[in-house]
């Protein structure tokens, strides 16, 4: 039988607007044939956790560009694992420099691209790593 | 342009010409079929006298200081003032940013430009949970008017122009840089400067959002008119085509969308406030991004302020020449820089730069090389500020006033440049103007579109990124980070509770009620929002009012 399509969120946690890189994910996700819902800018990490077990995903991408994803990124892990759903694939992007990807990691992301990483490598990671929830 | 005999004369030329070229490329291929900006925008081989025949010279080219204006507002170009050096500057606390603006002022710099942190930009005082995190990261933390007099302090309010890049609550920015000239016993009619306050292309691009399009407008009108009486020196909006071409925008889209959010200012102020166009139209001011295709981002300058002069006068009847001026600030463009090989950027940077000054930019900000990474180092600033200084002071181009005018090339892509972008603005009149096309998600999709089809570009080597696509290296360089220390977030909450205890409460209501009724009233904010801001109410008191009374607009996550 076939598997079902991935479900993926792509959500902005943050007041930060720089959306470009979060549309652009969105569009290359669907092309990739995953079922998409995009949350849009200025999500409260509360937010992304709901939406991500009310819409049943399997995996979240985040994205900010403000400099404030050691607070926001692990935040919605935290979330995530309070509401049950820790089995949810949480990725992160944006401008991260390399001294905290380590705790990031230690939070609960699974992967982090930064500028640079093409969509395919953002794609392949997935299909690899990812896949869909029982 | 040119006579018949030297049409012919270039016709017959250009046929032998392409015979030479037919022959050669038959023997050895160009190096790809298609040659292209980086907007995809196709380019010809060569252009020639034929290109640009049907040009006629006083309708399209003419003068500097006379219309249409595409060789410049001012008669004497450079040489009576170079441009504005504005660097975009702003990070942590009042006190820290302080600190950068005198050391920029006594580096050279010849305005101030602020830039805030996102709780500030978005209307939220950074004691809000919303704030959490983000306090002093991007910019200059502001809640009350004593963290603004904090960030002006010793800037002679008086002599020099200062920009705030600040759109939903532009309003209370500069009802606190209006009550901070008045403490320090500046008269209104001697400050200069200009606030953001373009909210169309925060819909369209930045996403800085707080109230739906219309009353967003609306709080702009009362800015243009505020200005219009009592502060004849302020550039009360700045039409921003830079963050929709960061946003991923083509050169046209950012010049069609820009002006048509003009026009849209315009057409508000005529209606909402019955102002006459001579009145205010002069105190419009714009802000393009000059991005890496040198030619593309020359041709894009030219036809802006030729597209506005013909807009203003022909569309709206503007009579005075200052009305058909249009006088823009330009910043490099951000979203060509890498993270990789980031030295790389110093050079990205000097050709945009030289390109928005043959473009005849008024002011310019350069950006850093680190900027790709975190907020810019001193040091990465100055090799900023000292490109802008090079140009002017050692290269010549300012010698000679728009020295491209009657390159066959560049005046071509200037046409077609006001070609398309007029397609664009039809076709927005069309859809009921800009709001309308903005409740459609027109702008939107169109910048998705070409944002999509660039990084396809890129990630199949169509278009190049030196460092990121090719010419790629595994050497890191390191290179000084800059970094917000969370402290800084937990001092300005302390301060701000400070302020909040020693104020007194009962004329906070009072300032608040009051700038309730006007907003329900219709009547112009900017007399209530300085009220109150001298009686210490924050930035998230002013806007949560707007909030309330206009409702909140939320993204609607088009991609």
């Amino acid at each position: 039988m076939a598997k079902r399509r991935l479900r993926v969120m792509v959500a902005k946690p943050g007041l930060d607007g720089h959306d470009r890189g979060a549309r652009v994910l969105a569009r290359a996700f669907r092309d990739a044939g995953y079922e998409v819902i995009y949350t849009g800018c200025h999500q409260t990490p509360e937010q992304i956790a709901s939406a991500a077990i009310q819409e049943d995903v399997d995996l979240v991408g985040l994205s900010n560009l403000s400099g404030a994803h050691n607070y926001l990124y692990p935040e919605v892990c935290r979330l995530l694992k309070e509401k049950g759903a820790e089995d949810v694939t949480v990725i992160g992007g944006g401008i991260i420099p390399d001294k905290d990807f380590q705790k990031l990691y230690d939070a609960g992301i699974k992967a982090l691209f930064v500028p640079g990483a093409t969509l395919e490598s953002i794609t392949s990671w997935i299909d690899q790593n990812v896949s869909p929830r029982e | 342009m040119f006579t018949q005999e030297l049409l012919d004369q270039s016709s017959s030329l250009r046929k032998k010409w392409e015979d030479e070229v037919k022959r050669i490329v038959e023997k050895r291929a160009d190096q790809k079929a298609k040659w292209t900006t980086v907007s995809d925008h196709e380019i010809k081989r060569l252009y020639t006298p034929e290109d640009i025949s049907h040009m006629d010279f006083e309708k399209d080219i003419s003068y500097p200081g006379q219309f249409p204006f595409i060789r410049g507002n001012q008669a004497t170009g450079f040489r009576g003032k170079y441009w504005t050096f504005r660097m975009f500057s702003g990070m942590g606390s009042a006190e820290e940013t302080n600190k950068r603006w005198h050391y920029l002022l006594n580096s050279g710099q010849t305005g101030l430009s602020t830039a805030f942190d996102f709780p500030t930009l978005m209307g939220y005082d950074t004691d809000d949970p919303k704030a959490r995190g983000e306090c002093g990261k991007c910019g200059v933390a502001i809640d009350t008017i004593d963290d603004f007099l904090q960030l002006v302090e010793g800037i002679p309010l008086g002599e020099i122009s200062t920009s705030m890049t600040i759109n939903p609550p532009a309003t209370a920015l500069w009802a606190m840089y209006c009550a901070a000239a008045d403490i320090k016993g500046v008269p209104l009619n001697k400050i200069s400067g200009t606030i953001q306050n373009d909210m169309l292309k925060e819909f369209i691009a930045q996403k800085t959002l707080m109230c739906p399009p219309d009353p967003s407008v609306k709080l702009i009108s009362d800015t243009v008119e505020f200005g219009t009486n009592h502060v004849p020196n302020w550039n009360t909006i700045s039409i921003s085509g830079y963050h929709i071409r960061e946003a991923g925008s083509t050169a046209v889209q950012e010049l069609a969308f820009t002006l048509r959010d003009g026009m849209e200012y315009v057409e508000d102020v005529l209606k909402r406030k019955g102002l006459p166009v001579d009145s205010f139209a002069g105190r419009l001011s714009f802000f393009f991004n000059s991005h890496i295709d040198f030619f593309e981002e020359i041709a894009k300058l030219r036809a802006a302020r030729r597209i506005w002069a013909r807009a203003m006068r022909d569309r709206y009847g503007a009579k005075d020449p200052r009305s058909w001026w249009m006088r823009f600030h330009t910043q490099t463009a951000g979203c060509s820089l890498t993270a990789q090989q980031p030295y790389n950027n110093v050079v990205r940077t000097a050709t945009e730069a030289l390109a928005a000054v043959l473009g005849g930019t008024q002011s310019l900000h350069t950006n850093s090389l680190d900027e790709v990474l975190c907020l810019p180092s001193e040091h990465a600033v100055q090799i900023a500020l000292r490109t802008q200084q090079l140009i002017a002071e050692e290269t010549g181009a300012a010698n000679t006033i728009d020295p491209l005018a009657g390159s066959y090339f560049v005046e071509a892509l200037t046409n077609e440049m006001e070609e398309l972008a007029w397609d664009y603005i039809h076709k927005i009149d069309e859809m009921g103007g800009m709001v309308a096309a903005i409740e459609r998600g027109f702008p939107q999709m169109e910048i998705s579109d070409a944002a999509y089809k660039f990084q396809r570009q890129i990630d199949d080597g169509e278009k190049i990124m030196i460092g990121v696509n090719k010419y790629v290296t595994d050497d890191k360089i390191e290179i000084p980070l800059v970094e917000i220390d969370d402290s800084v977030e937990t001092e300005q909450i302390a301060r701000l509770q400070a302020v909040k205890r020693k104020r007194d409460g009962r004329k906070v209501s009072e300032c608040l009620d009051d700038l309730k009724q006007a907003c329900k009233k219709g009547d112009n904010v900017m007399p209530y929002c300085i009220e109150a801001v001298k009686n210490y109410v924050t930035v998230q008191e002013i806007c949560d009012v707007y909030r309330e009374v206009y409702g909140e607009y939320r993204d609607p996550g088009l991609y």
